[in-house]
């Protein structure tokens, strides 16, 4: 889904327009210094490849929609990152553009949502880890299928963030949430499958289109950096995600706290700087205490913060699933360096 | 998505608008994207209850729009197919923000229904205005355009290259999608084995053909970078233009925020 320009404040859409012509920038110099020339006019088709193939449609069986594909994780897995990500960026310009999809200032925005996140995250940290050095159909599939899911959940996070951060819509954070990620999961699924069956197909027919063969390339050095990288993103993710969900009742340790000073939470002199910390932290936490309270009072709090729960299980699976792939990467590759 | 086959009747059309001859068309491409991008920052920077503060800036597309005889039936209509995103989150506000903003005489007016309104407004200028950039200054003008503001060449050769092909692989996807269609009872054969097949015999021929224009291109001197066409000069009129208008922004966007205007518009609601 495209972020608007009419939910945008200037200075979340100039924070992701500088983020966006930045990667732009870097991925443009990079392809400059590519000997292989004949990706230019690839890239360009390609790009018209991924409008033309969205005209194609199928009717999915027993609902009566129809789905297509979505095309970022396609164009990484056939070009490359850096390549893709221009291609992605040059779409949705044209989309901006003719088609009045999200607007100019949101530019930025939707770049970084569709374009990164399949590009920068899900095709190094997901498929190509998944299809591993000897891919088989199998694994190219649930690679695939598992890629393009996570970087539209991430895509569809990325609109939620950015729409709470300009604060011009009133939607609360956790209850848009709660809408936009469902619904991603389902389109996800579809666009995931398709992505897969079209990745299997050129697996069969032209294998040599994917690269894959590059994997083995990358020097062990960056193969770390890279993994590192995986990790702290993970962890932001994981930090920023799951603290919201965190329960309303105190914990194990304020529950103890609770118990033994009749207070919960000790009092104490605090340093300056705990002060300007926690002065800090009440600014920037968009959720003090969670929100779920809030969202309790106002509409029927029993159903919203059990679907609560139950997203946050969803979450919390697919990224314990990331986070076991990326340790167990990181476990089958040490043996072949040393 | 929008209608499929109609998306690519969209970019023709644009593109015959944009062929035509008037003084907006006449401008130069730089000064009309600039222009476009300060006015799509100013109406994102007004408070988020601002709805007559907002209205002056009509202005702007309006004078585009008669000026360059742009069909108001073919950009309402494109408007309402996109508006659903915007319309559906901002729908929440008159439910969540229900503290009282303006007094109507004694018709008290919510917050949450004057940020929606905003956001309506908001809406419309800023995609409006992108359509109307497109159909004043043309795709290939545009790519120029921001390759001469900066933007890296390698980027703004894959726009012209996506925009040259996308007629191409779109009429070779409606032949597809029309054989398929063609061959079809009752539905079947619209599932996603044939689609999948489908896309992928598509892909193939993409690629071919990229190859066919690499070859094209390298036989024709291509050594790794395209010069594209020299533009015109900027002259004073495009800078007057330029000029003109942002002033106009920047001085509505100031007067929006001074206190007498707003109990001026308050008395004037009154």
């Amino acid at each position: 889904m495209h972020m608007a320009d009419a939910l945008l404040s200037p200075q979340v859409g100039g924070v992701f327009w500088v983020a966006a012509a930045g990667t732009i920038a870097v991925c443009s110099r990079k392809l400059k210094s590519d000997p292989d020339d004949s990706r230019i006019p690839l890239m360009g088709v390609l790009g018209a490849f991924v409008f033309a193939a969205q005209m194609i449609n199928f009717t999915i069986p027993a609902t009566g929609s129809s789905g297509h594909l979505g095309g970022g994780l396609l164009l990484a897995a056939l070009l490359g990152p850096s390549a893709a990500f221009l291609t992605i960026a040059s779409v949705l310009v044209v989309q901006a553009l003719f088609f009045a999809d999200g607007g100019l200032l949101a530019l930025g925005c939707n770049i970084f949502n569709l374009g990164f996140f399949p590009a920068f995250l899900a095709y190094p940290f997901i498929f190509k880890p998944l299809t591993g050095t000897r891919p088989s159909r199998k694994r190219l599939f649930w690679a695939s299928l598992l890629a393009a899911l996570v970087a539209l959940q991430l895509g569809s996070l990325g609109v939620v963030a950015q729409t709470s951060w300009s604060g011009i819509a009133a939607l609360p954070f956790t209850s848009f949430l709660l809408v936009m990620q469902p619904i991603h999961l389902a389109i996800g699924l579809v666009e995931g499958l398709v992505t897969a069956v079209v990745v299997g197909l050129i697996w069969n027919g032209q294998p040599e289109l994917l690269r894959l063969s590059t994997a083995r390339s990358a020097a062990p050095v960056a193969g770390r950096r890279k993994l590192v990288v995986a990790l702290l993103s993970v962890a932001v993710l994981v930090g920023g995600v799951f603290s919201w969900y965190a329960s309303a009742q105190p914990d194990g340790l304020e529950w103890s706290i609770q118990q033994v000073t009749g207070q919960e939470e000790l009092a104490h002199s605090q340093p300056p700087v705990h002060g300007l910390l926690a002065a800090l932290q009440e600014k920037l936490a968009f959720l003090p205490d969670y929100g779920f309270a809030d969202l309790s009072e106002m509409e029927d709090g029993s159903l919203q913060s059990r679907s609560g729960t139950s997203l946050s299980g969803i979450l919390g699976a697919g990224l314990t699933l990331l986070l076991a792939l990326l340790f167990g990467l990181a476990a089958r590759k040490r043996p072949h360096r040393s | 998505m929008a209608g499929t086959e109609s998306r690519l009747f969209d970019i023709t059309f644009l593109d015959m608008l944009a062929c035509q001859e008037s003084p907006v068309h006449r401008l130069d491409a730089r000064a009309k994207v600039l222009t476009t991008f300060i006015f799509v920052v100013v109406v994102a920077s007004f408070d988020k209850y601002a709805v007559v503060s907002l209205l002056p800036l009509f202005l702007f597309p309006l004078v585009l729009v008669v000026q360059a005889r742009l069909p108001y039936g073919f950009l309402g209509k494109r408007l309402l197919l996109v508006a659903p995103f915007a319309l559906m989150v901002g729908a929440f506000n008159p439910l969540l923000d229900q503290q009282t903003q303006l007094l109507l005489g004694t018709f008290a007016v919510t917050g949450g229904w004057l940020s929606f309104l905003s956001i309506l407004l908001r809406f419309t200028l800023t995609v409006g205005m992108a359509l109307v950039l497109i159909a004043v200054t043309s795709f290939p003008g545009i790519c120029n355009a921001i390759d001469k503001l900066g933007a890296p060449r390698v980027f703004a050769l894959q726009l012209l290259f996506l925009y040259r092909y996308i007629f191409v692989l779109g009429e070779e996807a409606r032949r597809m999608v029309r054989a398929r269609s063609l061959r079809s009872f009752h539905g079947r054969g619209n599932g996603l084995k044939v689609y999948g097949a489908l896309l992928t015999q598509l892909l193939w021929r993409t690629i071919e053909r990229a190859q066919r224009v690499h070859k094209a291109m390298l036989s024709r001197g291509f050594v790794g970078t395209v010069p594209l066409l020299q533009m015109k000069r900027f002259t004073w009129q495009d800078g007057a233009f330029v000029g003109l208008w942002c002033g106009f922004f920047i001085a509505v966007r100031i007067l929006s925020g001074s206190a007498e205007l707003q109990v001026w518009v308050a008395e004037l609601l009154k």
